[in-house]
């Protein structure tokens, strides 16, 4: 290509410095080197002619000089420049292409712009339009006759547009220069004079009416752009783990890697989750809210004071710990609170709300950008084509991975061609079916099994705490969250040994493995939930006739307690100040919130410890064991049984994504989840990273991320619509505790939004509201959106089609 | 491997407005910029190391990256890049930057397509024929002999590739019939992008 161009250039080259030239003696005027300039044009896009860009920048001198001196061309040589300008400018236009050709369009009489031609020369049409132009400029030239005086002319409106035109292209051009496959010395220089042009002509711009602000607009538009650059420079440097995921990358293949930034993207979700919980919650009720130990709610009990502090009761999340800003019940149901008149009910809810809104828009949101990436793609057409050209994963940097690498394409390839020649004679079908069917009935048997297990050990663990935990040791606390762990540590292998019966393609295999891993940990979550709903509903049930009793008991009893101090009879309506009754001391009624809230901050630091007592046991002390025991072993540890482990994208992938259901689920009790979680995923990364560079081997089918991210998300996106559901059922239908958190005393949660509306709104808001709350309003809204998305889907539809079509045509 | 990110050495040997014109040239930032300025010169022997920008470092060197030296189209990458007049494959520090650009995360896929097409062209006539798809396929998978694919399996598997890929039907594939191809593939964007 280079040498092509090469000569087309030179050839215009030698047709315009003689053209120059002559021109150069027409005009023997301070204007005489125009037309030289405009010889030296054609030297733009030669390669290693430095000399070239000297006389090109002293020709830019030059014009900014003569500029200065306000060129003008006489009237009559500007009138016959106008149709010849036209002209000009329609072959511009014609000769514009992708590359951005430039045209030099002044003529030579004005002299208030030159543009610079920068035509690329890469293809031979390119070529022979500039020869083209070229020539009509050339007549234009020679039509033109004498010099105008064109520095003291005012720049006519049309010319200023057609100059802003070009500068605009030659930025243009500069932005898409990186883009442009050529060498870098060829850019450097195609830039440099772009950037002189731009830089000369936008001040010429800048005469005429409103040259000061145009000045001004192109300095701040500079300025906004090295801001731009500086600020995605700093976007990148602010990235962490960048270094640590791009080495696991260069040993084990993007598969692997793509699991941290996985990682990475939830810590980052949490990180905000945090921030949420922490700024909006947390630190007005530290702040701005009554002190411990003011209120009963905010005391430790008298009966636990004793253990208030101990390290167990500390890890139990019982104790000072259950009393503290961390969980529901601490929080009182003041509507404002401090100098600020912070409402914390409201905030309360509105974070609870919020967060869960923002993590669905944000997964909704990658999940369509993934789907952007994926190109709408669809499978089947270009099989071996890209199994050829893309199947190689760059960033692998390790010579065993590649091993592996080319191992596992041969394979796909002779799989593929295997696939393609011969529809595979399916050797007793009935066997095969009958085997499928049992491994099936063996997964759901695995599956009920694992749901029985605990709801009956949930159920037994709230035996337990009815008779005093005080009774049992370890294993009865936390029963249920052991066995939680185990059972998500065990059933996959489970599962993997079922689906040998299946003799599926290893693809179709993965499938069915993670969806049973999947239906597992939702049928265990759900479980979890539905027992422990079961109790709290259970305790209603049974106190809820009592517990307006109690309710009054309790009221009853502060009552008796006042009067007892002041030994009289027990007033009804007393007037007398209040007794200081220390709040230890106060009876309390249950609260079932902080409950829930504890169970689910348990179950997640149980689900931590046993991940990372896994990868030190199953991971670490495995490749000790090889590698240590190796000499003196019968057989070679490291090919044959035990071996180095591999890393197991899914069941990890799988493990934090349900690990985030549960901190959906729970953060609404437990304000603190967020923050735990955080903490967990930090160290998670920092633990994981070592132990997969330590103690893993690359797998042997190392295979490329790319199809698995959507299904990863929607996997997401889907317990995220589980999780949520409990918390959005306890909010509309049962009523909080009457004794603690934000919303005690009202009978549904969401009524904090009324009383929000009716003291802080004004009141035509209010009424504003009702209206639109309006069951006659919202059933056609609703109608509206179902009718939107089945319109959308319909125009998808009919896109997709049209795809199709258009793709058959091309074949 | 090393990834110590210390940019503070090397930012002084690189001008500053070089620097901005090299960002502005390729898909990098500056921070990985002076990060394969500090790569580069590594691969200098000391005396060269002041005036790496203009400096040129031989074939094999460039070959002890690790990012280049598992890749099995390694030759033609430094072929394809090199801007040396001589034919040795040497590269000088703007071919390394400009294969850089190519390869990072960043790129379009029109300018990978086009450099990958240079790539696969191993007998640089501007086409892909079918000597050039056989040399493929034995660079993907291996050099050992029980990974290499038979020749009954090798003439089947051109065969699809060109049904697939060849519109014109000329035998061949060609830059856009290639860029047809690839464009459409979900994992060509991920190719690539040098270890920081």
């Amino acid at each position: 290509d280079g040498s092509d161009d090469n000569e087309e250039g030179s050839a215009a080259e030698n047709e315009e410095t003689a053209k120059g030239t002559d021109k150069g003696k027409k005009r023997a005027t301070p204007r005489t080197r125009r037309a030289p300039a405009r010889g030296r044009d054609r030297h733009g896009d030669e390669e290693d002619e430095d000399d070239e860009d000297g006389k090109r920048r002293t020709g830019h001198r030059r014009h900014r000089s003569r500029r200065r001196g306000r060129a003008a061309g006489n009237e009559a040589s500007d009138s016959d420049m106008e149709p010849a300008k036209a002209r000009k400018n329609q072959a511009n236009q014609k000769s514009k292409e992708d590359d951005e050709e430039e045209e030099d369009e002044k003529g030579g009489k004005s002299g208030k712009g030159k543009s610079e031609k920068k035509g690329d020369k890469k293809s031979d049409k390119k070529g022979k339009k500039e020869k083209a132009n070229k020539k009509k400029k050339d007549k234009k030239k020679s039509g033109s006759g004498s010099d105008s005086e064109s520095e003291e002319e005012p720049i006519t409106e049309e010319e200023l547009a057609k100059l802003k035109e070009e500068v605009e292209e030659k930025k243009k051009l500069i932005a898409t220069l990186r883009n442009k496959p050529w060498k870098m010395k060829k850019k450097l220089s195609v830039l440099k004079e772009a950037q002189l042009f731009v830089e000369k002509f936008e001040g010429a711009l800048g005469k005429g009416k409103g040259k000061k602000f145009y000045a001004y607009k192109v300095m701040m538009t500079k300025k906004w752009m090295k801001f731009q650059r500086d600020f995605e420079n700093f976007k990148t440097a602010c990235i962490p783990w960048e270094m640590k995921i791009k080495e696991i990358e260069s040993h084990f293949g993007s598969s692997v890697a793509s699991y941290f930034i996985f990682l990475r993207w939830m810590y980052g979700i949490n990180m905000i989750l945090f921030g949420l919980t922490f700024g909006l919650v947390m630190v007005p009720e530290a702040l701005m809210g009554k002190p411990y130990g003011s209120l009963p709610r905010k005391t430790v009990p008298r009966a636990e004071e004793a253990t208030a502090m101990n390290f167990a009761t500390l890890w139990d999340f019982s104790g000072f710990a259950q009393y503290s800003v961390l969980f529901y019940g601490y929080y009182n149901n003041q509507r404002t609170i401090g100098w600020l008149k912070f409402r914390m009910p409201l905030s309360y809810f509105l974070v609870g709300v919020g967060s869960i809104g923002y993590s669905f828009m944000i997964v909704t949101r990658t999940m369509a950008k993934n789907a952007n990436d994926d190109g709408g793609g669809d499978d089947t057409s270009f099989n071996f084509s890209w199994k050829m050209f893309t199947s190689w994963d760059y960033l692998i940097g390790n010579p065993e991975t590649a091993d592996n690498k080319f191992a596992s394409i041969t394979t796909s390839f002779k799989e593929a061609i295997v696939e393609e020649q011969e529809s595979r004679k399916e050797e007793n079908i009935h066997l095969t079916r009958f085997l499928r069917v049992l491994a099936n009935f063996l997964a759901l048997c695995t599956l009920a099994g694992s749901g029985y297990l605990i709801f009956f050990v949930v159920r037994r663990s709230q035996q337990f705490a009815l008779e005093g935990l005080e009774n049992y040791g370890w294993w009865e606390r936390n029963e249920v969250n052991t066995v939680m762990s185990l059972l998500g540590m065990f059933c996959p292998t489970l599962f993997d040994v079922i689906s040998s019966l299946e003799n599926y393609h290893p693809r179709i295999a993965l499938r069915w493995q993670l969806g049973r891993i999947f239906a597992l940990f939702l049928g265990n979550l759900y479980t979890f939930i539905i027992a422990l709903m079961d109790e709290i509903n259970l305790k209603a049930r049974y106190f809820l006739p009592f517990t307006l009793e109690e309710e009054k008991i309790v009221k009853y009893n502060m009552t008796i307690w006042e009067a007892s101090l002041y030994n009289g009879t027990i007033p009804e309506n007393s007037t007398a100040p209040p007794i200081q009754v220390d709040p230890a001391d106060v009876p309390r009624g249950p609260c079932w919130e902080t409950m829930v809230g504890q169970e689910f901050v348990r179950l997640t630091v149980s689900d931590m410890m046993t991940t990372y007592i896994t990868i030190l046991i199953g991971d670490f002390l495995r490749a000790v064991f090889v590698r240590f025991f190796n000499y003196c072993w019968c057989w070679d540890l490291e090919y044959g049984f035990p071996s180095y482990s591999e890393f197991d994208i899914s069941g990890n992938v799988l493990g934090l994504i349900f690990n985030q259901g549960m901190i959906w689920m729970g953060s609404f009790y437990a304000p603190c989840l967020p923050a735990i979680n955080v903490f967990r995923l930090h160290t998670s990364m920092y633990l994981q990273c070592w132990a997969v560079m330590c103690c893993n081997v690359p797998q042997e089918r190392v295979f490329k991320a790319s199809r698995s991210n959507n299904f990863y998300m929607a996997m997401l996106l889907f317990i995220l619509f589980l999780s949520t559901l409990p918390a959005v059922y306890t909010i509309v239908s049962i009523p909080p505790s009457f004794d603690c958190g934000p919303f005690s005393g009202k009978t549904r949660m969401f009524e904090v939004i009324s009383e929000t509306l009716e003291h802080d709104f004004p009141s035509w808001f209010g009424k504003v509201f009702g209206y639109a709350s309006n069951p006659g309003l919202i059933l056609p809204f609703i109608l509206l959106m179902v009718l939107s998305i089945y319109y959308l889907n319909a125009t998808s539809k009919s896109y997709k089609e049209a795809n199709l079509e258009l793709k058959k045509k091309l074949q | 491997a090393e990834g110590s990110g210390a940019m503070g050495g090397s930012a002084s040997l690189i001008p500053q407005d070089l620097l901005g014109e090299y960002q502005e040239l390729t898909f990098l930032s500056k921070q990985e910029i002076l990060l394969a300025y500090k790569r580069f010169s590594e691969l200098l022997p000391k005396e060269e190391r002041e005036n790496a920008c203009a400096a040129r470092v031989p074939k094999s060197q460039i070959l002890t990256l690790p990012e280049l030296r598992a890749n099995p189209f390694q030759h033609r990458i430094c072929h394809v890049f090199s801007t040396s007049e001589t034919g040795d494959d040497s590269m000088s520090f703007e071919d390394f930057l400009d294969m850089l650009s190519v390869f990072s995360d960043s790129a379009t896929t029109d300018i990978k397509s086009h450099y990958a097409f240079r790539i696969f062209d191993f007998d640089n006539d501007g086409i892909l024929d079918r000597r050039d798809l056989e040399k493929l396929v034995n660079c993907l998978t291996g050099q050992g002999e029980e990974s290499r694919l038979s020749s009954a399996e090798m003439e089947q598997l051109i065969q699809n590739i060109l049904e697939e890929s060849d519109i014109d039907k000329d035998g061949t594939i060609n830059l856009s019939e290639f860029q047809h191809v690839v464009s459409r593939s979900p994992d060509f964007a991920r190719c690539g992008g040098l270890q920081r």
